[in-house]
């Protein structure tokens, strides 16, 4: 391929679970462009059986994350000039996750272990009862909004090597809900929590390599949950709990 | 691979043997400093409880820890998992023990 300014040169992944390659593309550039827009150009102009998937396209629903230059990436937020590399990129699958067909991947074990993790609502009161004031300036509260601000695009998961080395693992986004959850005055569900992220897939293996921190397009800090995780668990094991 | 419990005591043997560590190399250069011959170094050790209790705890610790990190390793690495991965675990804490120990009983035992 000739190296043509005003053309990106774009490899991008086609296959399914059991096997695949990369298929180049030249897709025109623009001022203003996203990685995105790149696979929309190509699915619309080139080559329609394109495989991905994308909702909002403003990174808020967590759709659209893909393997950007080999990293993974919020792809209706990432302007192709922050990736492209000699006027190259390529776009594949999320790590760790089985791929449908081509860059689209199968979230299901994704969010079965957010399931696992406990990272859903216990409730504390009924609707009878008085809604519960909450201190916005209280501890656990600041240390429960850390997290909320996650959207499910499981970049984190696809940047985790130990996700990629261990199946069971929960992964830092559903470690991180469960940690959401343990600091929220609301979920009366906290040992049941713990209990969930002391298992063998659970918080514990986390190795602090900081991969989710570094790639959450959000800014969110899973390692730190995950730590936080970790101490809640050591001192319920102290006081003789799972 | 890591539950609670294998998480803590990976931790609780780390702490016991961060002390022990400090301890056995002060004592090396202490021993390399002074010149003193292994026969030496036998005459003080041999016979005593002290320095039983210090290299046993040594033993048993490391044991313990260094099996604990090698599953991990093991499972994340070579994919061993189960019963096979229990086995190796245990298999690495036994053979680590034993070969611990008979060095400390070879040092300490009169």
């Amino acid at each position: 391929m000739s190296s043509d300014p005003d053309e990106l040169e774009v490899s991008v992944w086609r296959g399914d679970n059991t096997s695949g390659q990369f298929e180049d593309f030249r897709v025109p550039a623009q001022e203003n462009q996203t990685i995105l827009d790149v696979v929309s150009w190509i699915q619309q102009h080139r080559d329609p059986t394109l495989s991905y998937r994308y909702a909002c396209r403003v990174g808020m629903c967590g759709s659209c994350a893909m393997m950007v230059n080999g990293v993974p990436r919020w792809t209706c937020r990432t302007h192709v000039k922050v990736a492209l590399k000699d006027n190259r990129v390529s776009i594949g699958p999320l790590r760790n996750l089985p791929v449908i067909k081509d860059l689209a991947t199968d979230m299901d074990p994704f969010f079965d272990k957010w399931v696992t993790a406990e990272g859903m609502h216990h409730p504390s009161k009924t609707r009878d009862d008085a809604i519960e004031q909450i201190d916005p300036e209280d501890g656990a509260r600041l240390e429960a909004n850390k997290g909320i601000e996650c959207i499910n695009c499981s970049v984190c998961y696809a940047a985790c090597d130990t996700v990629a080395g261990n199946d069971d693992y929960l992964g830092p986004a559903a470690l991180q809900r469960a940690w959401t959850l343990y600091n929220d005055a609301k979920d009366a569900g906290k040992q049941t929590i713990l209990e969930a992220v002391s298992g063998t897939g659970g918080c514990h293996n986390c190795h602090s390599q900081g991969s989710c921190s570094h790639y959450c397009p959000n800014d969110l800090n899973p390692m730190a949950a995950i730590a936080g995780l970790k101490r809640a668990t050591a001192l319920s094991f102290f006081k003789g709990r799972k | 691979m890591l539950t609670v419990r294998l998480y803590m005591l990976q931790r609780i043997t780390a702490l016991l043997m961060a002390p022990l560590v400090l301890g056995h190399l002060a004592v090396m250069i202490y021993a390399v400093q002074g010149g003193l011959s292994a026969a030496e170094i036998l005459g003080r050790t041999q016979g005593s409880v002290a320095w039983f209790l210090f290299y046993g705890a040594f033993v048993v610790a490391v044991s313990v820890h260094a099996a604990i990190g090698l599953r991990v390793v093991v499972h994340e690495l070579l994919g061993l998992k189960g019963v096979l991965l229990d086995l190796f675990t245990w298999a690495t804490a036994a053979g680590l023990f034993l070969l611990g120990t008979r060095a400390v009983m070879a040092v300490t035992l009169s």
